[in-house]
């Protein structure tokens, strides 16, 4: 199993190569305003520095969200065109779950990343792998009772320490731990985000901002 | 000829998912895959509802594009992708689209200009352009007037629009006359059963102290709109097809004689008009009268071809595979306002990794 892994959901440029037992190399950037430059380059980096070839690769692990729009679709069409220009398989993983996975914690916690606009992505956790709710996206004062208390992971959460207060590590999405999580998946026939062998979809959780124009408006003085 | 570039092209800036596939200047394959119905009643392109699309549309627009052209994605010599100008978060999805499948191909990647694509996909149509071309390229985000020497390196401004471009002015004045959105096909059509010499609309920027080769759309789009509202505020039926014809008579023919006066005066005996305002029907027949009376070649590629897709992106794409132009580098960037002066983008020189 050799798995290449990225997420753009997040502010976090984030690419790794993992063998099945151990991640071979990582690049993390964090850079909000520059997923689609900084992508390509850091896969070719992870590649060179795992002394991997391309054709080697088995299978595309990706974040699917939810996220930010423009930085997570680069991520998206970067999976599917590896995924159909090698033939291998794209697994979708939700964000996350990937920040879920790295924290390690074990008992119930939650994973809030920025979602701009004063909300957040979040979801609750009862263990590392275990989602125990749908991803959301809400503002931070309307779920401080959900919250309340509870061990939070993410930058998101961060950014707001009167609702979230007991941040833990990390912070920030790592492709490692996306791609040890797809790892464990993949040797234990669990299903990915993308089951049924659906191309790796986005999360979106908002609909886009659009608005049916108001009636014509004239050019004449009334 | 086998040894002429094979290249693929990919053009995500607006509404059109387009992945072309040419060999040199033969046209290969032409696959589109519009998202302009879920538009059209927003009344204008949405941006966020154009960038879903082309993430969906992507992948199965390349296969069919290969499926279409015969070719195996490992034949090809190159693939080209518009780096802009167009909507952001658009050009994005094509532009790591294109990086994915060069770097796992193994092929060099192209950062091209969306506007130079335009006027390179004539070589699909009539071959080689003439060195230099002269092009009026006209659509719903630019109108100019463009003198292009070398038209993978050097590509010069006459003129440009100082307000609305010249498919701008179509859609409005669809939007006065309720015709919906787009309103380029639908002006078009209700023309043909109009008069174009029922009203005498203005024409922008004509009078002899005027900029020869600028363009303004704004005062004819004013002058309709006035026309329409003086009617329905009289209780009067309004005479959408004669309005249609005028104002379609209005643009053309500012759009015609610009064109023919730039030729002239800086002695090139041939003119070309791309862009999807390019595929309206009026505007062609104008420019092939006009043209023949100037004793100048008309070369205006089929309607298709005008409008935005990817076989454009590709024949431009082709053209620096034959050049030796060197490709673009992996963090190619997808540039919003990339100048019409910069035909090829190659990216930032330097990857961070």
């Amino acid at each position: 199993m050799l798995l290449l892994a990225f997420d753009t959901a997040t502010p976090a440029v984030t690419a790794a190569v993992h063998d099945g037992t151990t991640v071979l190399a990582e690049s993390t950037s964090i850079d909000a305003r520059r997923h689609g430059e900084l992508l390509m380059p850091a896969v070719d980096c992870v590649l060179r520095e795992a002394g991997a070839e391309l054709d080697a690769v088995t299978g595309i692990v990706v974040g699917v969200g939810p996220g930010p729009y423009t930085g997570l679709r680069v991520g998206l069409v970067t999976a599917a065109a590896f995924g159909d220009a090698l033939g291998i398989p794209v697994h979708g993983i939700c964000t996350l779950d990937g920040l879920a996975y790295a924290s390690g914690i074990d008992g119930p916690f939650v994973v809030a990343t920025d979602a701009r606009r004063k909300e957040v992505y979040w979801a609750h956790y009862a263990g590392p792998r275990t989602r125990s709710s749908d991803p959301a996206v809400d503002r931070p004062g309307d779920i401080a009772t959900q919250v309340a208390g509870l061990p939070a992971v993410g930058a998101g959460a961060a950014l707001y320490p009167e609702v979230f207060t007991d941040i833990r590590a990390p912070a920030d999405q790592s492709a490692g731990a996306l791609a040890a999580l797809a790892a464990a998946k993949l040797a234990e026939g669990e299903p990915f985000e993308n089951e049924g062998g659906l191309p790796a979809l986005p999360l979106y959780l908002r609909r886009p901002d659009a608005q049916v124009p108001a009636a014509y408006k004239a050019v004449l003085p009334k | 000829m086998a040894d002429e570039p094979l290249v693929l092209g990919i053009e995500t800036s607006c509404d059109e998912t387009g992945v072309g596939i040419v060999r040199g200047h033969t046209l290969l394959a032409d696959a589109v895959a519009s998202s302009v119905d879920e538009h059209a009643r927003f009344g204008g392109v949405v941006p966020e509802v154009a960038s879903r699309a082309h993430l969906e549309a992507m992948v199965p627009t390349i296969q069919r594009a290969l499926k279409e052209a015969g070719v195996a994605a490992g034949d090809l010599d190159g693939i080209a992708v518009t780096a802009g100008p167009g909507l952001a978060g658009a050009l994005l999805v094509g532009v790591s689209a294109a990086k994915a499948y060069a770097y796992a191909l193994g092929k060099p990647l192209y950062g091209v200009n969306h506007l130079a694509s335009h006027i390179c996909v004539d070589q699909l149509e009539h071959g080689a352009l003439p060195e230099p071309t002269m092009a009026l390229l006209v659509s719903g985000g630019h109108s100019s007037l463009l003198l292009a020497p070398d038209i993978t390196s050097d590509v010069r401004t006459l003129g440009s629009t100082i307000d609305d471009a010249a498919g701008e002015a179509f859609d409005k004045v669809a939007r006065v006359l309720g015709l919906g959105f787009p309103g380029g096909p639908v002006i078009d059509r209700w023309a043909k059963e109009g008069d174009p010499d029922a009203i005498r609309f203005p024409r922008g920027l004509t009078g002899s102290r005027d900029p020869h080769y600028d363009f303004s759309f704004s005062g004819v789009n004013t002058a309709v709109a006035r026309r329409v509202e003086e009617r329905r505020r009289e209780g009067v039926e309004v005479p959408i097809a004669d309005v249609a014809a005028s104002f379609q008579e209005a643009v053309t023919d500012v759009l015609t004689r610009k064109a023919i006066r730039a030729c002239r005066d800086n002695g090139v005996d041939h003119l070309m008009i791309g862009g999807g305002v390019a595929a309206n029907s009026r505007l062609r027949s104008m420019a092939e009268e006009r043209c023949a009376d100037a004793g100048l070649k008309l070369r205006v590629p089929r309607p298709k071809l005008c409008t935005d897709n990817g076989a454009m992106v590709a024949a431009l794409g082709a053209e620096m595979v034959a050049r030796n132009v060197t490709p673009s580098s992996l963090d190619l960037p997808a540039d919003a306002s990339l100048p019409v002066t910069e035909p090829h983008v190659p990216g930032h020189g330097h990857g961070h990794g």
